[in-house]
């Protein structure tokens, strides 16, 4: 499955989740500027993509990430960068075009846009936006989304925004086009959205069994070639952590864990992770990378193949975790997993 | 199971909790159609390869042939389906009022009933049951398990009608989970999201003694 594109693309993704030093919060901005140095060091070692999602609160204080990506840009040149995810619904397309045309001229092409909602829904009521008109917020706004990247003058009407007739919207894309994805955590609307526009799709895989996605993919590429489409990236995003041995791993990202998922519950209905909930996701069927880099590599050439999925992008970190221990995982990540998970595949494609 | 196996399941709603049911309930071996508010064909992929064997139809034509509707769409979308439709049909709510998720519904901000309750008024022609909304879809998806597995999942089943709360146990049972019957309507306050039992899995003895239930 995974021969149908060149080569598997890598990437990273950070919430910009609170850092904590020697077991104390630090400052919203010492965590940013931490996130930059995560993204210059994640080209270092070769990772293909480094992702931001949007977020509003305490825990992840990342409401710019577009901003902390071109400061990424400007000292990089070669990986690529965007958003995981951008929340369109609460937002003006034509803003966020904005924001990552300009990224992508600061990049040298370089930029990517995944839209999505992503699990958090804290922009709604900060924005002045009602979650149960989610669905044609979404709808709409991704629709206006897909003209604004063909180029040329935009004309839409729809009941979100205020209408464009023949408007130009600057700056233009300079090289090729801005890759969009649309993440998608179980809504078959979103898998079928995706299709229509040609978008990508990004597989949020956030808790439970990966393969139980397999049908998302079969559905993707079929709803590609009724609606005409060429064939399209599918990725996959999953928390973990990875560190040297799969003990240290499990131990530095479970106290992370069960705290934010802990506090996040009430809202979310999920309930206290307890260690038998955190063994199973961190096993072989579960949503969470979490272990040494081998560990982590097969995990991750499994599920690319069962889902027939040419992209993998690892959600990395929590908030309470040190700058420390992401910053090897950084390093884990791009010297060690992925050439191992490209090692796999490679194999499993000669078989 | 009892003898009289209801066969023809309408649901109304082809999101991710819509699909996951009917691709459920047409693996357990029942006929199933899913319908939504508008075209059949707008969904017609979607069901083909989510759920396969389930039938896109009409909302209207799908209800009229099902011995059970189960509403699985958002609780925000509720006012707009029309109770007349469901008239004389039992009725399976698996929706939640739950505003930090999905916003704040006046109609449904009372203490005194439970959402199944304002569901019920408002569906008058209708006998409702409240079972499917503890777990989520995923979970739904995934615990599904025979009869005999020690880690199949409980889930709870309320209602004023006993005899449709038999009906919509006996359904229950056949897609893979045990049925707790816990009571009318009102108790099904236990299944609401700041109950104990939401979100989690839990087996017939685990969910009894959570609700306190000696005799599950």
């Amino acid at each position: 499955m995974t021969s149908q594109f060149s080569s598997p693309v890598f990437g990273l993704d950070t919430f910009g989740d609170l850092n904590h030093e020697q077991g104390r919060p630090a400052s919203h901005a010492q965590t940013i500027r931490n996130v930059v140095e995560q993204g210059v060091l994640a080209e270092e070692v070769r990772v293909d993509f480094f992702g931001i999602g949007e977020h509003h609160t305490e825990d992840f204080p990342m409401p710019a990430g577009d901003v902390v990506l071109a400061a990424i840009a400007a000292r990089t040149s070669r990986i690529r960068v965007g958003s995981a995810v951008t929340v369109l619904s609460s937002d003006d397309p034509v803003r966020v075009f904005q924001r990552f045309s300009t990224l992508h001229a600061l990049s040298n092409g370089r930029a990517e846009v995944i839209l999505g909602r992503g699990s958090s829904i804290e922009s709604f009521p900060l924005f002045g936006f009602d979650l149960a008109d989610y669905e044609q917020l979404f709808e709409e706004k991704t629709e206006l989304f897909a003209e604004l990247v063909k180029r040329g003058p935009v004309t839409w009407s729809g009941h979100t925004r205020a209408a464009l007739n023949g408007q130009d919207i600057v700056p233009h894309i300079e090289l090729g086009t801005l890759p969009v994805w649309i993440g998608v955590g179980g809504s078959p609307y979103s898998v079928i959205r995706a299709a229509r526009h040609g978008f990508s799709l990004m597989l949020a895989i956030i808790g439970g069994s990966p393969a139980r996605f397999a049908p998302f993919s079969e559905l993707f590429r079929q709803a590609l070639a009724k609606f005409g489409q060429e064939p399209r990236p599918i990725g996959v995003h999953s928390p973990g952590h990875v560190a040297e041995t799969d003990e240290q791993a499990r131990d530095e990202f479970w106290p992370a864990y069960r705290d934010i998922i802990t506090r996040l519950g009430p809202s979310r209905g999920f309930p206290v992770p307890t260690p038998d909930f955190y063994e199973r996701e961190v096993g072989p069927r579960g949503a969470l990378y979490v272990g040494s880099p081998e560990t982590v590599a097969r995990k991750i050439a499994e599920n690319l193949s069962v889902l027939g999925a040419n992209r993998f992008d690892l959600k990395f970190g929590m908030p309470g975790m040190s700058q420390t221990s992401l910053m090897k995982n950084v390093e884990l990540y791009g010297t060690r997993v992925i050439p191992r998970v490209r090692e796999l595949l490679g194999a499993a494609s000669l078989a | 199971m009892n003898g009289e196996v209801p066969l023809r399941i309408a649901v109304l709603g082809a999101g991710h909790v819509g699909t996951v049911i009917a691709r459920l309930a047409g693996q357990a071996g029942y006929s199933v159609s899913v319908a939504t508010s508008g075209d059949p064909e707008e969904i017609a992929l979607t069901i083909q390869v989510l759920a396969p064997g389930a039938e896109p139809r009409k909302a209207a034509d799908a209800v009229a042939g099902a011995d059970i509707v189960i509403v699985a769409i958002p609780l925000h979308e509720f006012k707009r389906l029309d109770p007349d439709l469901l008239t004389g049909k039992v009725v399976v709510d698996m929706m939640n009022y739950w505003p930090a998720v999905n916003g704040y519904l006046e109609s449904f901000a009372r203490k005194d009933l439970t959402s199944s309750e304002i569901v019920a008024r408002r569906l008058a022609g209708s006998r409702v049951v409240k079972t499917l909304n503890h777990l989520g879809y995923h979970q739904l998806d995934e615990e599904s398990r025979p009869a005999a597995d020690p880690e199949r999942r409980a889930l709870g089943v309320a209602g004023d009608d006993p005899a449709a709360v038999e009906l919509v146990a006996g359904f229950v049972e056949r897609i893979g989970f045990d049925a707790v019957r816990i009571g009318d309507l009102h108790a099904g306050r236990l299944l609401e999201p700041d109950g104990f039992v939401f979100g989690r899995p839990l087996n017939r003895a685990e969910f009894a003694r959570a609700l306190g239930i000696l005799a599950a």
